[in-house]
């Protein structure tokens, strides 16, 4: 078991590398640059003095060479190729160096260490994502199991709309209208439209401004999140309640209360909390179109910043943080599941 | 002698007086209160108003810094400027090609410094003649300067290499901050990532991604300035965010502007707690054709395109819902040198028949062996105005049997795509700062000479006119050799295709005063004679 | 596909022997019906979708992208049943065709990344070793990297003029393509994971290895025991993912990476009109949204009931 922990945890690393890897050179193949963006944004002329001088900052001014219309070129192994694969590698070998010594660099478009720009983004990120979690559970776990145990009838029928619903509902959507209903519910009433304040404050500076912002995306998004919870809490409280141990325990006259908390729940939460975990991982990332609906200064936003300036060194530490998220999450989903299931340990 | 000298003195204290005070006699500035604005970005990239070319950043830091010469406050759509730390506008000597400005006496930066000029040399020699590595995007704008001076502490002169009407706009760039040289002599990059200027707020705080704040300089040199107690601008790059933040009262004014519709529904739900200015903008739309693609090479089809665009029949119901309004040529329809209804009729697209145009049209079509011309728009994925742009040509082109689909790419792709020569025709647009007719021309030029033309052509004589044009100083023939420019560039040669100029609509807070919108949202940004009746 | 049997182990995994084969596709049909009558509504609503975009040339009152300056922003009318949008375009002609774009992103994802799971899951899970430890390696990392990223380099690095058509309906430009490209590279890894451990349970049954002591090649053995015993997750796989490809679709068009215009698409749709029009022309923002809703409703109901019906026949212990 151990052995198979510790070979786990090394697979990170090779996960983390072969990211940076395909980051680094996503990046680098989509055309255009930064010092464009910044210079040419707006629609003014720019100087090619400006535009240089800012490749000269940024290093960008040694091109990358690989772009998609000399990659055809490698097959032919010409000596043109070599010189820009050959600089391309070592500096992804050199990125990989300053990643190992905990320097993320600077981002390129504020000129900030990446560091500073991720951390007083996340948190807020983070509390979306579990607050959403602490949402799906508390919906999810009791009418998926109430549906499971009134199974076929309406009140299955309407549990089963409902988390259907929620899958199929766009989230930012969603997100807009809700946004609208406040608005206009809150007009209505008492004639002031109301919105939640838009600059941030931590949970512990003031908790009631904090939970106005974060209350209706954390509803928004944990309701898909509980809908996908909910149908895997039916469908895994159906097996186990079609087991024989169950069907014992009903011969043997205990109350079906305890029969379905003690026994059936705990056996079935197993898959439910690998989806839950799986979730999770995707949740963080995924966190990009509902920030982008309500304004929340997290790291989803921060990503669709990056990869719009074509920040290079933001956007690779963005998703470096993300894959690590997921992987070890996943990680902690398998460990689980082998913990539980000695035959995929032993393979 | 001594009557002159009154009389002359009185003329001053009333200018400065007319200056320093609203318009509005009828309504006091009330000295309070914190003025609470949206800024339509997600942050400045940095600090420094020398490097940049975004908004955000003016939006940002403008109410710290001062200028040497701006747009009057008072009325931001005039041509003429007026001196913001200089005491009066100079007439030019030496057959114009020498300006020299007297500085204010007793101004002070931030921290307590004197301001000389010796900084404004220091901060305008780093726009025009940057060092190496410095990034100076508007260096192109100062073709003209050949040197600038301070000879002593309070006057500086500005030499150029020849007389022309585009210096003085240029020089009202209201990105061009001075700086104190103590800071630039320490670290010629510091005032990325530092504020420290002479305007009327100082630097309260900054949150990153979230909000920037000032707060009231009590040592401002404009007497009786700023009336607000502070500021505060909140980043929002989601529109949505911004217009739900006003119509709640979260803040009260966005400075860049909105689509029509915005405007409709904050009108329908706030009603007279609403207050609308519009103005047409300094920018444009254009179509580049890529004169090296076949079949854009031909003339007659380039013509043909132009002709087949219902300028004077969309405008109006585009209005409505896109950030576009007003028909025009190459200069902005806001500036007296611009082309008349009737003049503009003349140039080919703009004639008033549309069935005549489109029929022409297709003539020319027929005649260049390109009747069912088909190919690819690139376009840049950005909703106003580019992607209403976008569908009206497709459609209009549709209307004379050429099949258009587009290639919709992000910002910085697009740029690469325009610079590797890798597109049909795109649609770009054109903004400047500030209204420079004689300068803003500079757009149309082979890329010989202007570096963000993307046509791939060559134009001799396009370029000797726009020479002439910068060093003609008669208003009427400025007029003349600019409707003759016209001409060569959207008929003649249709070098672009000018589809629509924008509007510019600020719907704000009904307590908002003070403030008076302009044809560029780069001006009148400092927020010093804005106040709250509240 | 009954030439092994079952083993004492009781891995009944390959056919059912009790399973009475129906007397044809009808009366499975028929069955089906009756016995899931919620899978029946979903199958309907997804016909439904399906046929209005196949025939939407037909169909469709108006041309999809034509500009009308005279109608724009209107309620619905009896000239316009669900209105217009703010450049005059019929909103219900731009939904018809709208389902065209989206079956043919649903579907061409699904079974592009559906398949190429399948291939890569049941390989990874039969051969083991140093090549499943690669394989899944590579897998999680296309599986956690952002979709945006991959969105934005296709859509900026995809080959312009690259076109389709299907049954001689040409599916617009190079955007839809770029877009399904982009959906499918996250979907691959989804499916080979799921496939992967059904796969699994498969692998460590004896009588594989004596199946290959016999000298049966590895594609037999693959094609008769791993893939039937993959089948039937694999195709719940696929329904579900033709509802989260439309899903990626809109997400994408909302971020500007999707479908570009004036292509008719319900998450384009959605794009334009969401937040600009919401509280002042409603109907431009609700009619694509539900038409998303709907189909990918339909569509889970009848994986739903799909997995109802596979479920038993696989599930003997």
């Amino acid at each position: 078991m151990h052995r198979y922990i510790v070979s786990r945890f090394l697979l990170v690393i090779p996960t983390l590398i072969g990211a940076a890897l395909l980051v680094y050179t996503l990046m680098r193949l989509i055309p255009g640059d930064i010092c464009m963006i910044r210079l040419g944004g707006g629609g003014n002329s720019f100087s090619e003095q400006a535009l240089a001088a800012c490749h000269a900052e940024l290093g960008l001014d040694s091109p990358f060479g690989l772009t998609l219309k000399n990659m055809p070129h490698l097959w032919l192994l010409q000596p043109e190729t070599y010189w820009p694969v050959l600089r391309a590698i070592l500096g992804f070998l050199e990125y990989l160096w300053r990643l190992a010594r905990g320097d993320f660099g600077m981002s390129m478009w504020s000129g900030k260490p990446v560091i500073q720009e991720i951390a007083t983004r996340f948190p807020v990120s983070l509390e979306v994502a579990v607050m959403a979690t602490l949402i799906a559970i508390s919906i999810a776990i009791p009418l998926g199991t109430i549906s499971a145990l009134k199974q076929n009838t309406w009140i299955d029928m309407l549990v089963r709309t409902i988390s259907i619903a929620g899958i199929a509902t766009p989230s930012f959507w969603l997100g807009i209208m809700s946004i609208l209903l406040v608005l206009d519910v809150t007009q209505a009433i008492s004639g002031h439209p109301w919105m939640p304040s838009i600059d941030y404050v931590p949970l512990w500076k003031d908790p009631i401004r904090n939970l106005s912002i974060v209350m209706l995306p954390a509803i928004t998004v944990g309701y898909r999140y509980a809908a996908v919870s909910m149908r895997m809490t039916r469908s895994a409280m159906l097996e186990v309640l079609r087991e024989d141990y169950i069907r014992t325990a009903r011969a043997k006259g205990l109350l079906e209360k305890i029969i379905i908390n003690r026994h059936a729940l705990k056996n079935a939460l197993l898959p439910v909390v690998t989806v839950i975990g799986i979730e999770f991982a995707f949740l963080i990332g995924g966190l990009v179109v509902t920030e982008q609906v309500f304004n929340l200064n997290g790291i989803g936003r921060l990503m669709v910043l990056s990869v719009q300036n074509q920040d290079y060194t933001l956007t690779q530490a963005l998703v470096l943080l993300v894959v690590t998220i997921a992987v070890l999450t996943n990680l902690a989903v398998d460990l689980f599941y082998a913990w539980l299931d000695p035959r995929i340990r032993l393979s | 002698m001594q009557r002159t000298l009154g009389w002359r003195a009185a003329c001053a204290a009333m200018l400065a007086l007319a200056l320093t005070l609203p318009a509005a006699a009828d309504e006091t500035p009330k000295r309070a209160g914190i003025l609470t604005y949206m800024i339509p970005a997600d942050s400045a990239p940095s600090f420094d108003g020398h490097r940049e070319e975004t908004y955000a950043t003016i939006h940002s830091v403008a109410p710290f810094y001062s200028v040497l010469i701006r747009a009057n406050p008072m009325d931001p759509s005039s041509p003429d400027m007026v001196c913001d730390l200089c005491t009066e506008m100079p007439q030019p000597t030496e057959n114009g090609t020498v300006y020299t400005f007297k500085i204010r006496q007793g101004v002070k930066f931030h921290d307590g410094t004197a301001l000389t000029s010796a900084d404004i040399l220091a901060s305008w020699n780093k726009i025009i003649f940057p060092p190496d590595g410095i990034v100076s995007p508007r260096q192109g704008n100062f073709q003209m300067v050949d040197k600038i001076e301070a000879p002593d502490p309070y006057t500086i002169v500005f030499r150029l290499k020849f007389a022309t009407d585009a210096f003085i706009p240029a020089l009202a760039d209201p990105y061009a901050f001075i700086y104190s040289k103590a800071k630039l002599d320490q670290d010629i990059h510091w005032y990325e990532k530092n504020i420290m200027g002479s305007g009327p707020f100082r630097f309260k705080n900054f949150e990153t991604g979230q909000s920037i704040e000032g707060e009231r300089n009590p040592d401002y040199y404009h007497p009786g300035l700023p009336y607000l107690d502070g500021f505060k601008g909140i980043y929002a790059d989601k529109q949505v965010t911004r217009v739900e933040a006003i119509r709640s009262d979260r803040a009260a004014i966005e400075f860049r502007g909105f689509p029509p519709t915005v405007r409709d529904e904050l009108k329908q739900a706030l009603g007279d707690k609403l207050a609308v200015q519009t103005s047409d903008w300094n920018c444009g739309g254009i179509i580049t054709p890529n004169h090296k693609k076949k079949p854009f090479d031909d003339v007659r089809v380039r013509r043909a395109l132009t002709l087949a665009i219902d300028r004077w029949g969309s405008a109006p119901e585009l209005s409505k819902i896109a950030i576009v309004h007003t028909v025009g040529g190459v200069t902005f329809p806001g500036s007296p040198l611009a082309a008349t209804k009737e003049e503009l009729q003349q140039l080919a697209g703009y004639w008033p028949d549309i069935e005549k145009s489109r029929a022409e049209a297709r003539r020319l079509l027929k005649e260049a062996g390109q009747e069912n011309l088909t190919f690819e728009l690139l376009n840049r994925s950005t909703d106003q105005p580019y992607k209403y742009y976008g569908i009206w040509v497709v459609d209009q082109w549709a209307k004379i049997g050429v099949h258009v689909t587009q290639r919709v790419l992000p910002t910085g792709p697009w740029f690469q795509a325009m610079r590797d020569e890798n597109f049909d025709m795109t649609v770009e647009g054109n903004c400047q700062n500030i209204v420079n007719p004689l300068a803003d021309i500079g757009k149309y030029l082979p890329h010989t000479v202007s570096p963000s033309n993307y046509g791939n052509f060559e134009d001799e004589a396009e370029i000797k006119l726009d020479d002439q044009i910068l060093r003609e100083l008669d208003k009427k023939k400025q007029h003349d050799l600019l409707r003759k420019f016209e001409k060569l560039v959207l008929d003649d040669q249709v070098h672009a295709i000018y589809l629509l100029w924008w509007q510019r609509i600020v719907p704000y807070r009904a307590y908002v005063k003070g403030w008076k919108i302009g044809p560029s949202h780069y001006v009148n940004q400092d927020l010093g004679t804005v106040w709250l009746d509240q | 596909m009954t030439d092994i049997a079952p083993t004492p182990t009781g891995a009944t995994l390959l056919v059912d022997d009790d399973y009475v084969a129906p007397r044809g596709i009808w009366s499975a049909t028929i069955r089906f019906l009756r016995r899931q009558p919620v899978g029946t509504v979903g199958i309907v609503i997804v016909a439904v979708f399906g046929l209005c975009g196949l025939f939407a040339d037909v169909i469709a009152p108006y041309n999809p992208t034509a500009n009308d300056f005279s109608a724009m922003t209107e309620a619905p009318s009896w000239a316009h049943w669900l209105g217009t949008d703010q450049l005059g375009r019929d909103i219900l002609s731009r939904i018809l065709f709208g389902a065209r774009t989206a079956y043919i992103v649903g579907v061409t994802s699904a079974v592009v990344g559906g398949f190429s799971g399948l291939v890569l899951g049941v390989g990874s899970a039969y051969f083991g070793g140093r090549t499943d430890l690669v394989l899944q390696r590579i897998l999680d990392i296309v599986m956690s990297f952002p979709l945006i990223i991959m969105a934005l380099a296709v859509v900026s690095v995809f080959p312009n003029g690259f076109k389709m058509s299907i049954f001689g309906i040409a599916i617009s430009t190079g955007s839809v393509s770029a877009v399904i490209f982009a959906i499918t590279i996250p979907l691959i890894p989804r499916c080979a994971r799921v496939v992967r451990s059904s796969a699994l349970a498969v692998r460590e049954v004896p009588y594989v290895d004596a199946a290959r002591a016999l000298g049966y090649g590895h594609m037999r053995i693959i094609l008769a025991h791993m893939v039937p015993n993959v089948v039937a997750p694999f195709l719940i796989m696929l329904t579900s993912f033709v509802g989260q490809a439309i899903l990626a679709e809109a997400a994408l068009s909302y971020l500007g990476l999707g479908v570009q215009e004036p292509v008719a698409a319900w998450g384009l749709m959605l794009q334009g009109g969401a937040e600009e029009y919401a509280s002042t022309a409603p109907w431009i923002a609700v009619f694509p949204g539900l038409a998303i809703m709907l189909t990918v409703f339909g569509i889970n109901l009848f994986g739903d009931a799909l997995r109802d019906v596979l479920d038993p026949k696989m599930r003997e212990r």
